[in-house]
């Protein structure tokens, strides 16, 4: 047997990650206790460094695939990479200060959120049901660990305890049905599944081994009725972990699926169909009602990520309906959304830490009259809160007007249904996204404001989201083009 | 000039923009030099406006003019499309008088929490929100500035209403929300039915339906209606508009009155009609029965209320009434008539809202059964509520009479293949309506105006119109009283523009 071929340029960012991993490990040894905080600088480098050889592939072109195609290297993972690795690096300016100042074991945090990473650019790559495994176990493992990191808060273990159990038994669940699908297909690369599921064959058992593999992942995306774990991991963990969480974490499930479903099992839309459909029409429907009733800004949002979560299996659900011309509109218009809600989400992360500064407090009440004695954070707030409720001029409107016309385009009755769902669903999204923003506009500020300063590591993960948020939504044709981009290779 | 033809368009929007980007690097503390950028900023937005009047062509009114068509979304092909025809000219330049005469207004009395700076930012995007929306020609263009108008307008009432207005604020924003999900929704059907796939509305326009089902066209058709129907708003979607008014600060009810509300009949003449002919005549019988009800509705309402500015916002409802039954009778008379009407309700109404808000300064009240004898205490004011209160109830010689009677008078010959006896019946409960309004306008006039000084008020010192009262003011009832004697004026602008609307009316 011939010695695998390795495509060196294809895995430097990889490769640099696995770098950035060791140094930051070597450096936390070396470091003085009080010198420990630029691990943080060397993460962010390591994430910005990963990223250069990105810009020289999709300068390049050339779609680069290895290992028989369980590898491949197109414009679609180079987008995903992209995404990860800048929201790596902007959770890496959440947490500078916060790991810091809350007397955190510093260098292993970095190490783990890297690892995280490399496992979330090894899925956008993963063309193989192993390699998506083995991606998914990189991405989850650390993140099990990071969501426990606050050791002496019981909220924090319990966070990560259930996320740990959550995580293993949805992985076990998924392993079966991949199994399944292997028996059946003789063969775990997705082209080739792909292929036997043209042939027709395998009958219910196959459906079987689908269902199982997408309730998998149904939980990493924490869709509804896989759901229960997210709003409390979010609550217990560090808010920049939480961020984390709902960004990056959440996106590489979607890679995930979004490889699995329109690559390996498109032909089988009688089988992945309707069960992406209610989970996508739950999803929304049930986390919106929940999040009406927080009354605390971090399990607001991870309610509304679960909607947002939902939105986003949209498509999916309609991508092979109507005459099939729906489906790059479809696949692009996930890969736009998860850009966009990239961005947004990160952004209400980074005011929610810097108000959270002055307050003490993520309580959505302790918003209240912000506006009053901290009108710059309660302006960006707003802004991102409304850009979820994809209110124009913000980037959210653009996200949520690709999922209408990929609901339209399928043009089915099933597909109309389900966008009259996600219509009325947005509306009732805007009333909690526009409490808050009510709180903090309308009351009046509390007698002893709070005080803290916005470090400036945190003024950037706050201005970043905030730059693409309005830019985005003036000119959506940048992100636009990224999702067209990312359909080619389909 | 041959720059400014293809930038005039893009200037009258952007301008206030860039007006508010610059406020908001101003410090909150140096609130002199906000004002005056605002002014600044809306003073050269309608001087752009007024070189525009100079060089729009009259002869060609159904062309449009200064058009910009540029690249802007070529992934879903939808463009930065912009042009101005006889139809959008009036309402443009209404807005951006509005939105000057406000500035002006607001210049020494920002109602609580004052806050100049914010408030007169919100303002700016509010005014490119509101430009926009008529100028634009592509849908998706259409739909941003549409919604634009959503979140300045949402603060404005919460942050600066009355004691109820976190719920009218949020109640505002919910409904027009959900009207325009569905519009959105129907717009991308629009898009995906048409051929070749397009959002311009000029080409939409142009294939009139052709190729749709005549059910498909009725349920797109019934998305737009919600979206546009809420934001008239007309009966049975009007709930948030008492609401919203009666908590908004005196200048956001102005703008909301003036402008908002026309947002939404715009887009019936605009996008509605003329994309989807054959469902706009099927829907054209209900549209006309909702609008009488308004009208009734609207005035029954009226004469119900206790407070004043209540009592406008329900005249707000019947008087959008009669704009629709125009727009239902789907001829070029009613139509021209419904153009009218929204300019003369912006000038009248919005008068009525500025005079309702100098009195609440000044007595701290609304309530009418508390007020009386204004003629005595302020007797210039007394008389300005008068003149509005007869333009409002449409005296010929004013410009509420060319918005009502021709819109009441065209339901007598509706369109083609609508049912004329019913629009007949419409014609005659309008025509009540129009006796109603006049009950509970003079009945407002008398309990505000007329008879003797309440005890409350006999010591009280009541300033007569301010500086700033006046210099907001006079425009308004200059305009009030031009154009009730020369209404030409604005048929002559629209008339040519409203035929190619109707146009696809006239044969069955």
């Amino acid at each position: 047997m011939p010695a695998p071929y390795f495509d060196y340029t294809a895995l430097l960012p990889e490769i640099i990650l696995t770098g950035a991993i060791v140094v930051v490990l070597i450096a936390d040894l070396l470091f003085e206790e009080r010198e420990k905080y630029r691990t943080s600088t060397l993460a962010g480098l390591g994430c910005l460094g990963a990223l250069v050889p990105i810009l020289y592939l999709a300068g390049n072109g050339n779609d680069r695939s290895m290992f028989g195609g369980a590898y491949v290297v197109d414009n679609y993972a180079l987008v995903m990479k992209t995404l990860f690795l800048v929201a790596g690096y902007i959770t890496v300016l959440l947490s500078a200060n916060y790991i810091e100042e809350g007397d955190y074991y510093q260098g292993e945090y970095y190490v783990l959120l890297l690892t995280a990473l490399l496992g979330m650019t090894v899925m956008a790559s993963a063309r193989d049901l192993v390699t998506i495994f083995v991606a998914l176990e990189t991405l989850s493992i650390p993140t099990y660990l990071l969501a426990g990191w606050r050791k002496h808060d019981a909220r924090s273990n319990e966070a990560s305890l259930k996320y740990y159990l959550m995580g293993v038994l949805s992985s076990a669940v998924m392993l079966y049905g991949m199994s399944i699908v292997y028996g059946l297909a003789g063969d775990t690369r997705l082209v080739e599944i792909a292929k036997y599921v043209r042939t027709g064959a395998g009958g219910h058992l196959f459906d079987v081994a689908i269902f199982f593999t997408l309730v998998g992942f149904a939980f990493k995306v924490s869709a509804v009725p896989f759901h229960f774990w997210a709003p409390d991991a979010y609550e217990g963990a560090p808010t920049p972990v939480t961020a984390f969480l709902s960004v990056a974490s959440k996106t590489g499930g979607f890679v995930a699926l979004l490889s699995l479903v329109y690559v390996g099992f498109f032909g089988r839309g009688d089988a992945w169909q309707p069960i992406l459909w209610v989970l996508a029409a739950a999803s929304m429907t049930v986390g919106n009602l929940i999040a009406l009733r927080q009354t605390n800004l971090v399990r607001m949002l991870a309610y509304s990520s679960i909607a947002q979560g939902g939105f986003m299996l949209v498509p999916f659900a309609v991508a092979n309906q109507g005459d099939g011309s729906a489906r790059p509109g479809a696949f692009s218009a996930t890969i736009v959304y998860l850009l966009i809600y990239g961005a947004m989400n990160l952004g209400a992360f980074a005011v929610l830490i810097g108000v959270a500064r002055k307050t003490r407090s993520a309580d959505i009440d302790s918003y209240a009259g912000l506006f009053e004695y901290a009108p710059a954070l309660a302006v960006l707030m707003s802004l991102f809160l409304f850009s979820l409720a994809g209110i124009p001029p913000l980037a959210g409107w653009y996200a949520k007007l690709v999922i209408f016309k990929a609901v339209i385009d399928a043009g089915t009755a099933q597909a109309v249904t389900l966008g009259v769902v996600a219509a009325v669903n947005s509306v009732v999204a805007l009333f909690y996204y526009a409490r808050v923003a009510g709180l903090m506009w309308f009351r009046s500020a509390p007698a002893e404001p709070g005080t803290g300063r916005i470090p400036p590591a945190l003024g950037a993960a706050i201005a970043l989201p905030a730059a693409v948020v309005l830019v985005i939504g003036v000119y959506p044709n940048l992100f636009a083009r990224l999702g067209e981009l990312a359909t080619r290779g389909l | 000039m041959n720059w400014f033809d293809s930038w005039a368009l893009s200037l009258a929007t952007f301008i206030p923009i860039v007006g508010m980007a610059v406020v908001l690097a101003i410090p909150r503390a140096r609130e002199e030099l906000i004002k005056q950028v605002t002014l600044v900023a809306t003073a050269l937005t309608l001087a752009v406006g007024v070189v525009i009047l100079f060089r729009f062509d009259y002869d060609n009114v159904d062309k449009l003019q200064f058009s910009v068509n540029k690249s802007w979304i070529d992934v879903i092909s939808s463009r930065y499309h912009m042009g101005l025809d006889g139809i959008s000219l009036p309402l443009v330049i209404l807005t951006m008088g509005i939105t000057l005469l406000c500035v002006v207004y607001s210049w020494d009395h920002f109602p609580e929490p004052h806050n100049p700076k914010a408030f007169l930012a919100l303002l700016l995007v509010l005014e490119t929100g509101m430009i926009g929306t008529f100028l634009a020609e592509d849908l998706i263009l259409f739909f941003i500035f549409f919604e634009l108008v959503l979140l300045p307008m949402y603060f404005m009432i919460g942050v600066w209403g009355g004691p109820n207005r976190e719920y009218a604020s949020i109640k505002f924003f919910l409904f027009t929300l959900f009207g325009s999900a569905l519009m959105l929704l129907s717009f991308l059907a629009l898009f995906f039915k048409s051929d070749p796939h397009t959002f311009d509305i000029v080409a939409l326009s142009q294939q009139h339906g052709a190729g749709l089902t005549h059910g498909t066209q009725l349920l797109i058709f019934g998305g737009l209606f919600l979206g546009f129907a809420i934001k008239v708003p007309m009966f049975p979607f009007h709930t948030w508009l008492p609401d919203a008014h009666t908590e908004a600060p005196t200048v956001g009810s102005v703008i909301l009155a003036a402008v908002l509300l026309k947002l939404g009949t715009y887009g019936f003449i605009r996008v509605a009609l003329p994309v989807l002919p054959e469902a706009a005549r099927s829907w054209a019988p209900w549209i006309g029965l909702l609008a009488v009800i308004g009208i009734i509705y609207g005035a029954l309402g009226c004469l119900a209320q206790r407070d004043m500015k209540r009592l406008i916002a329900f005249s707000s409802v019947a008087h959008m009434g009669f704009v629709m039954l125009g727009i239902s009778t789907l001829t070029s008379f009613g139509i021209n008539a419904a153009i009218f009407g929204m300019v003369a309700h912006g000038l009248i109404t919005g008068m009525l809202f500025f005079i309702a808000g100098s009195v609440q300064e000044r007595f701290g009240t609304r309530e009418l059964k508390r007020l009386g004898g204004l003629l005595l205490q302020a007797p210039k004011m007394g008389w300005i509520l008068g003149f509005c209160c007869m333009a409002s109830l449409g005296l010929p010689g004013l410009a509420g009479f060319w918005g009502e009677f021709p819109a009441v008078l065209s339901s007598y010959q509706p369109a083609v293949g609508l049912n004329v006896a019913l629009f007949r019946a419409f014609m005659v409960t309008a025509a009540i309506g129009t006796v109603l309004a006049a009950g509970y306008l003079l009945w407002m006039l008398q309990r505000v105006a007329m008879g003797k000084i309440p005890v409350e008020w006999e010591d009280a010192h009541i300033h007569d119109v301010h500086v700033p009262e006046w210099i907001a003011w006079t425009p308004l009832l200059i305009l009030i009283l031009g154009l009730g004697v020369f209404p030409s004026t604005i048929f002559h602008v629209t008339d040519g523009a409203v035929q190619v609307v109707s146009g696809h009316f006239v044969r069955g």
